[in-house]
């Protein structure tokens, strides 16, 4: 069982890291991007900007617990040999 | 700068700073405990990373183009933009810069510390370090080259950029035998960073049904759209934090 878990944390680690409200903002704009490119938009805009607002807030939230001292999670993309 | 040569140019910048993180780990294993168990941890390392790209890449070129493009650029985009939030973190003092020099100096010390035991006549210690330490690193390039390759059909180039950066890092790795602490690792990665998120957001719009105006020439314009965002970024948390904030005290 600690074999399967430690597995399926690795990958959890790599594919989706220690943001996973960023990786689901990106998934929801895809999903938007995919209906509006649906109708008669070409929304070719719209996943960069939803990606730089992604960015923003991602950076943000991360400094601001910085800068308070708040407890963070690991640096998951660092190698993991401690 | 045509797409072609800004997909070798990825594949070779990242491939490159994986490459150096995991030749800071076996020069200090090959330095400490011996090179016999490290060389045959790195060979076995290659060997199965060479499986996963044997398995991985003939099995996504029967995916659906459009399905392949919108799922791996979305893994990409989250790939990318986790690279380029910690390289703009650490641009702004506010997330440590990664030390090669004191990564190297305390695998050394561990490993002098570590037990030998030896299992079929390989120091497992060192073995099995170094194998981890470059199939974990390659586990990344191998993904970079499998996705780009396969998703513009240039699986080929792809993989001449990591063959480059591998040709490059360990060159130059066994010729000073110190880690390569000179390189601008956190400008490498914000590069990296860049390039990821923008064919993240290139191939996922395209698999959408989007269409990109000026084709593939979009994407010289959104590497400079995330550029430009990145760098008003830095330079918005630099001037929060009071323009030139002391440096985070690199600790790993």
């Amino acid at each position: 069982m600690g074999r399967i878990r430690r597995f399926g944390q690795f990958w959890y680690e790599f594919l989706v890291g220690d943001d996973w409200t960023a990786a689901l903002a990106v998934v929801v704009a895809l999903g938007a991007t995919a209906l509006l490119a649906d109708g008669a938009l070409n929304p070719w805009w719209f996943l960069p900007v939803a990606v730089a607002a992604v960015l923003a807030v991602s950076v943000r939230r991360e400094a601001n617990a910085r800068r308070s001292g708040a407890a963070l999670p690991p640096d998951l993309t660092e190698p993991p040999f401690e | 700068m045509t797409p072609t040569v800004v997909l070798v140019v990825s594949t070779f910048l990242a491939s490159a700073v994986e490459m150096v993180e995991a030749l800071t780990i076996v020069l200090a294993l090959g330095v400490t405990r011996g090179w016999r168990s490290v060389t045959i941890g790195v060979a076995a390392a290659f060997v199965a990373l060479a499986l996963v790209v044997a398995a991985l890449g003939p099995a996504l070129t029967q995916v659906p183009i459009s399905a392949l493009r919108i799922v791996v650029g979305a893994v990409l985009l989250v790939f990318g933009l986790q690279w380029l939030r910690k390289a703009i973190l650490r641009a702004a003092g506010l997330r440590a810069l990664h030390d090669e020099d004191e990564i190297f100096a305390r695998e050394i010390d561990e490993s002098r510390h570590a037990e030998h035991r030896t299992v079929a006549r390989l120091d497992w210690y060192a073995f099995t370090l170094s194998f981890k330490g470059v199939f974990l690193e390659g586990l990344e390039v191998a993904f970079i080259v499998v996705t780009f390759g396969s998703t513009e059909g240039h699986i080929g180039l792809a993989a001449v950029g990591a063959g480059a950066a591998l040709v490059v890092v360990a060159t130059v790795g066994a010729l000073v035998h110190r880690p390569l602490s000179r390189v601008p690792e956190n400008s490498l990665k914000f590069a990296v960073g860049i390039m990821l998120s923008t064919f993240g957001t290139f191939w996922s719009a395209e698999g959408a049904g989007v269409s990109w105006p000026g084709q593939d020439l979009a994407i010289i314009g959104l590497i400079a759209f995330l550029a430009a965002v990145s760098f008003g970024l830095i330079a918005l948390l630099r001037r929060e934090s009071g323009s030139l904030a002391t440096p985070v005290k690199a600790s790993s």
